[in-house]
């Protein structure tokens, strides 16, 4: 019992730090490049894309798809190394 | 086959599919009926998530809004996406491991108290009807515009067909017809657009061709872009025109908003195990993100096709404007709905488009040109609707379109009618007044107040409140400031208590709701003219619900704070929660 508590207190450690990494790039792509950032990334060009009005309507959106896919990937490793998996 | 038919046919067969999918699917069990009997597989449940998210405004109006605010429209793009992320991590999994069929219920049960499940259930109706009579509007008015039947005609078949899978199949059914009305919904989109971005650009990949050359020439699309619209006095399209601290708050408050949304929320209840309510959430957002990477490509060719069709040649230049005798045929369609009105202002029998808000140029534009105001009345949902015919595509292609735009509201709607007649059904009569009513009669219960609720839509629907089309910023901005800081505080913080929550939500949502009412006057004439220099802090009632969000918290903080802490079982249940250990799986 007291093996397992423990196991759930790092188990949710670990989330929340995975959770945080996640969320900084979550905001970075998005609230940094997309807005505060873009006037500064507009001058950098790429093919016909300007970098920070390509961050505000594509790229954040890309990294969106691929931080969910990595965050659940993660955590099933967690489920498994904390043993607080199902079945 | 002329268009009317094909579009009969087309729009026809798609009915038929949906309802042909409710009968096979029928609930038979209030687990069934609330949330499919958990056993979606998270891909489907991603595919049925994407077309519930996915409303007739983002079919058929986001495009458009993109193409007039250029940047600024990004906040629409980043704000209904990036709430996924949040869905996926801070709140999806582990109302899953909860276990039950709706939200008030999780708050209920969490802050121990039927007032907090009750003030959940106020807030979660306001902000699905609000949602739904947009919908049905939007059915209405794709029947009306394609097959030439009147608005009300329009909006009972569009009742009828909810009535059917909503009622008989439940969320099993709806699940199963969202992923058919995605599929038809997918294909009607990206369709037009891979057309439109071949001959613009010679790459049939929108996302792509959005920052490729124009076609034979040696400028980049967007840079040419930004060149005609600042020569026509508008902003520049890759800059927009709202203030940083407004994009920011905007943004905010459409992405967690979007994670407070319980018909949203509700469909990650459906899938078989924790883990896959995290890859559903992927897989929901990649689903999304075909539509919404298309979106903003869309926008920026139709801006480009239809600034180059009025403005042909140097501005200035009095033959460089087109002729009015000699405009395109779909010009002609569009007119005839109203979506497209010219007024020949100066006389000349030629169309000025241009900004004649913009001070400066207007004053050069009528002293050097002869331009007397700007004289075409453009309606943004005209930028998907006209898509095929000022690409030139084959009618099915326009009849799918159609499909689309259907298919896009009646699976938003049916999601909505669905929390509604849940959190009836299961939170007001089982959780409240009638604690020992039968399954079977609960089941019943819910499917009336399904019925009663596509009634009260499609009412909403014919006779749209003036504030509906206005007010999306309340759907959002309460969901924002109510639900999601409560459910979030449930989860991470085992010491937040009933008092806390109670109070944090009433302080979002009347804080939030009275700055609302104050600038657009819902219900009440506005108190003060909605203009930036007005707004606290420069923020617009759309990005109002970003504060009304950090004020829940704010006050839940402080008031759990001088009040007794959370009895010792809900702290187990939120530790319980947090490990996807133990959950129960599918019911069949």
């Amino acid at each position: 019992m007291n093996n397992q508590k423990h196991d759930a207190a790092g188990y949710w450690r670990a989330n929340l730090r995975l959770l945080i990494t996640c969320l900084v790039i979550w905001f970075s792509v998005s609230y940094l490049f997309g807005i505060l950032l873009v006037d500064t990334l507009n001058q950098i060009q790429i093919g016909g894309f300007k970098l920070g009005f390509w961050f505000a309507q594509q790229g954040s959106i890309y990294v969106f798809v691929v931080l969910i896919f990595f965050y659940a990937w993660r955590m099933n490793r967690y489920d498994r190394e904390f043993d607080v998996h199902e079945d | 086959m002329d268009l009317k038919t094909l579009t009969y046919l087309i729009v026809g067969a798609t009915f038929v599919l949906y309802i042909g999918i409710a009968l096979w699917s029928k609930a038979r069990s209030t687990g069934e009926f609330y949330i499919a009997g958990k056993g979606i597989h998270p891909v489907v449940n991603g595919m049925a998530t994407a077309a519930d998210w996915m409303s007739a405004a983002s079919f058929i109006s986001m495009a458009g809004l993109i193409a007039f605010l250029g940047y600024g429209g990004s906040v629409y793009l980043l704000g209904w996406t990036g709430g996924y992320v949040l869905l996926a991590m801070l709140l999806a999994p582990y109302l899953r491991k909860f276990g039950k069929f709706t939200v008030p219920e999780f708050i209920g049960e969490r802050y121990y108290s039927q007032t907090a499940r009750l003030v959940a259930v106020i807030c979660l109706i306001f902000i699905s009807f609000t949602y739904v009579a947009g919908q049905m509007r939007g059915v209405g008015i794709v029947f009306s515009r394609f097959l030439e039947v009147d608005i009300i005609t329009g909006l009972l078949v569009g009742m009828g067909i909810v009535f059917v899978y909503a009622v008989l199949g439940g969320m099993k059914g709806i699940t199963y017809t969202q992923v058919a009305q995605y599929v038809v919904l997918i294909f009607a989109y990206t369709v037009p657009a891979v057309f439109i971005a071949l001959q613009v650009t010679g790459n049939p990949i929108p996302q792509l061709a959005f920052g490729s050359m124009v076609q034979g020439e040696t400028v980049y699309l967007l840079d040419k872009l930004d060149g005609i619209v600042t020569e026509l006095g508008f902003s520049a399209y890759t800059a927009g025109a709202k203030s940083t601290i407004d994009v920011f708050m905007i943004t905010l408050a459409l992405m967690v908003g979007t994670a407070g949304l319980p018909h949203v929320i509700v469909r990650f209840f459906t899938v078989p195990k924790v883990r896959d309510a995290r890859a559903s959430a992927g897989w929901a957002l990649l689903f999304i993100a075909l539509l919404y990477t298309t979106a903003p490509a869309v926008a920026a060719l139709a801006r480009m096709n239809l600034t180059e069709t009025i403005q042909a040649g140097p501005v200035g230049e009095a033959t460089a404007n087109l002729a009015y005798a000699e405009r395109p045929n779909w010009f002609r369609t569009w007119e005839k709905t109203g979506l497209l009105t010219f007024e020949d202002k100066n006389g000349d029998g030629r169309i000025q488009y241009y900004n004649d808000t913009n001070a400066e140029f207007s004053a050069t534009a009528e002293a050097n040109y002869g331009w007397k105001g700007n004289e075409l009345k453009v309606d943004r949902d005209i930028m998907v609707l006209a898509n095929p015919e000022i690409a030139g595509l084959p009618n099915w292609v326009i009849a799918l379109v159609a499909a689309g735009g259907i298919a896009a509201a009646l699976s938003t709607a049916a999601g909505l009618l669905l929390v509604i007649s849940a959190s009836i059904s299961h939170d007001l009569v089982k959780g409240m007044l009638a604690r020992d009513i039968s399954e079977r009669h609960e089941l019943m219960v819910g499917r009336i107040a399904a019925a009663a609720a596509i009634l009260v839509a499609g009412y909403l629907g014919y006779n749209p409140p003036g504030f509906v089309a206005q007010v999306v910023a309340f759907a959002f901005g309460l969901a924002a400031a109510s639900l999601f800081p409560v459910i979030l505080m449930g989860i991470f913080s085992k010491t937040m208590n009933r008092e806390g929550a109670i109070a944090g939500m009433l302080v979002g949502l009347v804080f939030t709701m009275s700055y609302i009412i104050y600038f657009k006057g819902v219900f009440i004439e506005p108190l003060a003219e909605n203009l930036p220099e007005n707004w606290l802090f420069g923020i617009s009632p759309e990005g109002i619900g970003s504060i009304g969000m950090v004020l829940n918290f704010i006050v839940a903080w402080i008031v759990s704070r001088m009040t007794t802490p959370p009895p010792e079982h809900i702290q187990h249940l939120v530790e319980d929660i947090r490990i996807p250990k133990g959950a129960s799986g599918a019911t069949h």
